[in-house]
Formats: C-alpha cells, structure tokens, sequence
C-alpha cells in the first residue's frame, strides 16, 4: 500500500465516523430547525412572556382545544371548553380536565401540537400544564391550566387554530420522583404498584 | 535469495484447494464469485417471500397466512432484496471487475474484502432467525419507521438492529475498499476521465455508501437507545419525536435507492455500447450526469414524506428538486438511445436485458415524476402505485443490469459461453412475468388500494389475480436462470479473450477464464 492509498483509507475512515456522529447532529439541528421556523408544529417549552398590546390592534381568532389519550393512557383527559374565540395579543387561560382512573399513582406528561404549523410561532404560553409532568394520585382529578396568548404578527390567512394535547403515561420512567412525591405528600405506598 | 524466489512462485500459483480456498481468500475474483452467489441466494430467498406476498393477494379474504405473519414476509422480503440481493450483486460485480477494468492485480484492501464478505452471511442469518423466534420476524416494513419499530416492535427488533450493523458495516468496507482501488491502482495512463463507465459508477456509488450508511448505523443505534436505554430519539412522550425517525431514515434511504441504480447505470452504457458497435454517445455527459444524480439525492429526500405534514415552502423545495433529478437522469437515456441509433445491432442476451432496462427503467422514472408532484402525491402516498414505481426501478432496473451483467461478463469469468438460446428464453420469460406482474399495480393503486395490507376490496380482485400469475412465472424463471448459469460454469463452448465483437476494455484483453492473478504488471493505457 502506497502513501496515497494510506491517506485515502484514513479520509474515508473520517468520513465515515464523521457521518455516523451526524445523524446524531440531525437530532438537536432537527429540534432548532422546527423551533426557528416552527415547522411540524413543535412549541416551546418553556414560559415566555410577552407584552399584552393593545386590544385594538388584535384581530378575532377561533381556537379548538382538542385532546388525545396516546396508546393505553387510561386517564380520563379533555379540555373544559372545546372552541375559543379568542383575539390576538391578550392573554387567555383555558383549562383541560384530568382524572386518574385507576387505582395506583401514575405519572403524566402532555405533549402539546399546533395546527396549522405555522402557527406555533406565534403561540406563546405564560404558564402551561405541558411544562411539567402530572403526578395524580388514584382517582384524583384536577384541572389544568394553560394560558396562552398569540401575538398579532399571526399570519393574516389563519383564523382557525387547534391546540391538540397528547397525554402520555410516563409512569415507569418516573418511579423515583413518584416515590418522593407520594413520601412528601405523605402516601402509603401500597398502592404504587404497577 | 529463497524467499525471492517463494514470493515469484508465489505470484504464478492458483487457488488453494477446498473449503478454506473460500473462506480464506483474499482474491478479488473469488470474493467477487463469492457475493455473487450469496446474493443469488438471497434473491431467492426474498423472492419465495415475495410469492408468499403474491399469494395471499391472489384472491381477496385472508387464505394462505395469518396477517402477522404477511407483515413479516413483507418486512423480510423488502430488506432482504435490497440489503442481501441487489447491493451485494453489485459489490461482487465490482469485486470481478474494477480492478480488471483498471489494470490492477487486486482490490487495494485484499484481507479487508475477506471480512466485508464473510461477515454478511452473519448478518442475515441474525435476521432471517428471528422468523423462529417467540413474537416473530421484524414486522414493520422495510423502512422500519418509529414507533411501529420501537414501541410496537417484536422483541426480535434487537437482532434485526445488530444485523443491519452489521451489513452496513460491510458496506462501508466494501466502498473504502473500491475508492482505495480506483483512487490509487489505476493501470498508468488511465486518467479519471479515461475509466470505463462501470468504475465511475462505482465511484460516485462508494462515495455515496460511505456518506449515508453511517446515517443507517445512526438511526438504528438511536432505536435501541429508545429500546433498551431509556432514551427518547424517537418517543413524543420523552421530547423525542417519530417525524425525526422519518427524516434521518430517509436522508439515509434517498441516497439508497441511488446506490442501488447508479452501478446498472454502468453496466448498460458497456453493454449498450458493446451491441451496437459504437464508442457510447455523451462519455462525459454520462459521468457528469451520475455526478448531479449523486449530489442531488441529498436533498430530496421528504419527498417520501409529503403527506406528513409540512409546510407549503418545504413541500415545494422538495418537489422541484426532485423533479431536477429528471434533468441528468433524461441525459443518461438519450445517450443510451443516441448510442443505439445507427449501430450495428444484434441482440444477445446482454442486449436484450440492457434495452429492456432502459424502457421499463424509464417507465420506472416517470412515475416517480408523477409521484414527485407533492398533491398528487398525497393520493398515491402509500399505495400500489408506489410499490409498481419503485419495483420497475429495482426489478427491471436494477435487477435487470445485475443479469445483463452477469450475462455479458459470465463467459470471461468462467471461460464458457452460456446457451445462447436459453438465454433468450430466460429474458423473454423475466420481461413478460415482471411487466405482468407490477404492470397492473399501477392501475390498482391509482384505484386506491392501499400497500402492505394482507386482504382488500373486491374491486381490486382481478388486477391482483393478474399480478399474482406474474409473480409465479417471474419467479420460475430465475430457476432457469440458476439452470444456465450452473451449465455455463460447469461447461460449454470455449469463449475467446474478447468474447464480444466490439467489445471495450482491458478485461477483453486477458484470456477467458481470467488467470487467477490479472496485471500483476500494470498494463500501459494510451
């Protein structure tokens, strides 16, 4: 093997540990893709706050609240009010309804998606839900909070938004916060069981 | 002085004797022997799964197999036709002829191409076992999209994660492997732009293997993180997200499917060029053209996604550029048609497949175009017209040049001349049972009948019956194919070094068999 079959095997070889460690780089450039253009409906999560402007300056829009239960999620899950009317720039707060109807404490996360996509630019939410999991005990309800506002820069031709929450059980990737959580709250811890 | 002596007996000797001749070699021609069978095999293999497929779909309502178990022969016969026949066809072809086509004594890596081949029986024998295993086969189609192959996925997944490592491992050896050939071991006078078409195919086609397998290797190491580890790559309810699966796959698979075309792209122009007695029309626009093809396959690739929910702008871009991929791929076939014009034709069996490839390829290409526009694609999106696009450009494409290939080369790898009239027979019988077979898959699925489902409507019932009858006699007549390949090796008339009037290359000018150690002096190329 001559000098330059050398270089080239040890190129490609870069090449290909190069390209390997990409396809790991598309995951986070993936994730900052869908957050600079807010393509595929991803939103931020985490609270942002923006300014209430003016209400003269806002326009009327319709928001649909729409929830789903991801595979065996048996918790019963669902927003309080189906249809807003809503107007852009001020600040709105809608609450989903959520029941633990099983008999042991589970773990919850909601994972929230926007129609049209390019609408979840413009969505900004002071406080939500989604930001966090939901521990509930057996048979324990509540009711959630968003509160949300879409800013006036909202596309001229979107007059009808979906907000659509997934609920998703997360329990068994969660036994130790849910252990502290039923030890502070000062469970017995029989009724754990999975 | 003795060792001197050794190592110049050393360069005259044949193969060593026996089972170890095979697994130790390290000759281009026996390894190239080598990935040539085992694809033929796998051919087999995947095609028995395919007539499964068949069928089943011959009348509507469940017959022959459970539904879990169709999901499965599907699944199986996707992966196994695309990483077990056609690749490793094309690797063995590369294996016998680039470094003949170059002038070298050998592959550049020798031990290096004993692992690629040896460790792919391996890989498929990790996948084809999971079959026998409780829950079953991969289930999930051949694209293996998350979560259907990670949340739902048989526990066999596992197995079926490793051997893709495995094979695409391989891969990834074989193409460092060519690129070092062709990169340094050229005969002296054989610039880049001197090379026979088949070796620049090559090129651009190891290019592209070293560039996307690792991306493979990324995504399904990102499923058994999902799996095993706890991660959540492709699980909504961790942060990850499943469209993200669909992109890095497809950033891999776009890429794919040229690696599976660009090397029959090769072996027409010789074969064309060759039967009609003319230099080929357009060298450099075709060199230039699988270039553009090659660089262009990067950025198409959520054309295979349109109806997953993305915004005009995205859709747009992705459709014109694929349809810019028409523009080098129209330039190849008008060089192959260019280079027919006026010939001196006759039509042997390499002839045969080589034309029939340029048609029924081109066919292949066309729906691909009308798929390529992202509203009508939204109808078509996971039909049959799909499956009929993407079959005509394996099948009668790729799979097609394979047999040209082997047809045109066989004689100068083994000595012998096939039946000339089998031959024909054996083209006549793949042409009509394949057209016959996907031919009426467009219909149906411009129908609305939908891919990978088991059981349909009744008013899809005859095109199906159709396809089925297709599927047997196409299959059938690989037998014979195995039948005149075996005879050919076995004996019959001697071939001459040149084997074709007209043919091009160095490869014609050693004797036919080859002897087992070609240009260990480099040939002068003028």
């Amino acid at each position: 093997m001559n000098e330059g079959g050398k270089k080239t095997i040890k190129m490609l070889s870069l090449a290909v540990l190069g390209m390997f460690f990409f396809s790991f780089a598309l995951v986070p450039l993936y994730d900052v893709f869908c957050e600079v253009t807010g393509l595929n409906g991803k939103i931020d999560l985490s609270p942002t706050r923006i300014a209430e402007s003016d209400i003269s300056e806002g326009r009327d829009i319709t928001v649909q609240f729409v929830s789903h239960n991801n595979e065996q999620m048996p918790w019963d899950f669902g927003p309080s009010d189906e249809v807003i009317n809503i107007t852009t720039g001020k600040y709105y707060t809608a609450t989903y309804y959520v029941k633990n109807t099983t008999s042991r404490a589970m773990v919850a996360q909601a994972i929230p998606s926007v129609a049209p996509s390019n609408a979840a630019a413009h969505l900004k939410k002071l406080e939500c839900f989604c930001f966090e999991q939901q521990i509930l005990k057996p048979g324990e309800e509540a009711l959630l909070p968003v509160r949300l506002i879409f800013d006036n820069e909202l596309p001229d031709n979107i007059n009808n938004i979906v907000l659509s929450y997934t609920i998703f059980d997360v329990t068994e990737d969660n036994l130790d916060e849910l252990a502290s959580y039923m030890h502070e709250h000062g469970e017995d811890h029989h009724s754990m069981g999975s | 002085m003795s060792a001197v002596i050794e190592s110049h007996d050393d360069h005259h000797h044949g193969p060593a004797k026996g089972l170890t001749r095979w697994l130790f070699t390290t000759n281009h021609k026996d390894i190239g022997t080598l990935y040539l069978w085992f694809s033929f095999a796998m051919f087999l293999i995947g095609g028995a799964m395919a007539l499964v497929i068949r069928a089943e779909l011959f009348q509507p309502g469940m017959q022959i197999v459970e539904p879990e178990f169709y999901n499965q022969m599907l699944t199986l016969h996707g992966l196994i036709m695309v990483f077990g026949a056609v690749m490793p066809a094309f690797v063995g072809l590369a294996n016998w002829l680039v470094p003949m086509m170059v002038g070298a004594p050998d592959m550049a890596l020798p031990r290096m191409n004993n692992l690629s081949f040896w460790i792919l029986p391996f890989a498929f024998f990790m996948m084809l076992s999971s079959l026998f295993m409780e829950g079953g086969a991969p289930n999930f189609g051949w694209t293996f999209y998350a979560p259907l192959s990670t949340t739902y996925a048989p526990p066999s997944v596992t197995f079926f994660i490793f051997s893709v490592h495995i094979l695409g491992a391989s891969s990834i050896m074989g193409a460092i492997n060519v690129i070092v050939t062709i990169m340094n071991m050229r005969a002296p006078g054989m610039t880049l732009m001197k090379m026979p078409l088949f070796v620049w195919s090559w090129l651009i086609t190891a290019y592209l293997l070293i560039a996307v397998m690792p991306v493979l290797a990324g995504a399904v190491t990102m499923m058994l993180m999902d799996i095993h580890f706890g991660t959540s790559f492709f699980n909504a309810a961790g942060g990850g997200d499943p469209v993200l699966f669909q992109h890095i796959f497809w950033f891999f698979g776009h890429p794919e499917v040229y690696i599976m075309i660009l090397p029959a792209f090769g072996i027409v122009s010789h074969i064309i060029s060759t039967f009609s007695r003319k230099e080929l029309f357009g060298y450099s626009s075709m060199v230039w053209a699988m270039v553009s093809i090659a660089i262009l396959s990067f950025v198409v690739w959520a054309h295979h996604m349109f109806t997953v929910g993305m915004p005009l702008a995205a859709e747009l871009f992705f459709m014109w550029a694929t349809m810019l991929i028409a523009v080098p791929t129209g330039v190849k076939v008008f060089n192959w048609v260019a280079t027919m014009f006026r010939g001196s034709i006759t039509y042997e069996t390499p002839m045969l497949f080589a034309i029939a490839f340029v048609v029924l390829f081109t066919i292949g290409g066309f729906s691909g175009l009308m798929l390529a526009i992202t509203p009508a694609d939204f109808q078509y999106h996971d039909t049959y017209f799909v499956v009929a696009h993407f079959h005509y450009v394996l099948v009668p494409g790729a799979i097609f040049s394979i047999m040209a290939a082997v047809y045109y080369w066989l004689p100068k790898w083994c000595g012998n001349m096939y039946d000339e009239r089998l031959g024909r027979l054996h083209f006549w019988l793949s042409f009509i049972g394949v057209n016959v077979t996907f031919f009426p898959q467009h219909f149906i699925g411009l129908a609305g009948m939908p891919r990978r489902i088991p059981d349909y409507a009744l008013q899809f019932a005859d095109w199906n019956m159709v396809s089925t009858v297709g599927a047997f006699l196409f299959g059938a007549s690989q037998i014979l194919f195995l039948f005149i390949v075996v005879r050919t090796v076995m004996g019959g008339k001697k071939a001459t070094p040149e084997v074709w009037e007209g043919a091009q290359g160095l490869e014609w000018t050693v004797d036919s068999p080859p002897p087992y150690h070609t240009f260990s002096t480099p040939p002068e190329v003028k």
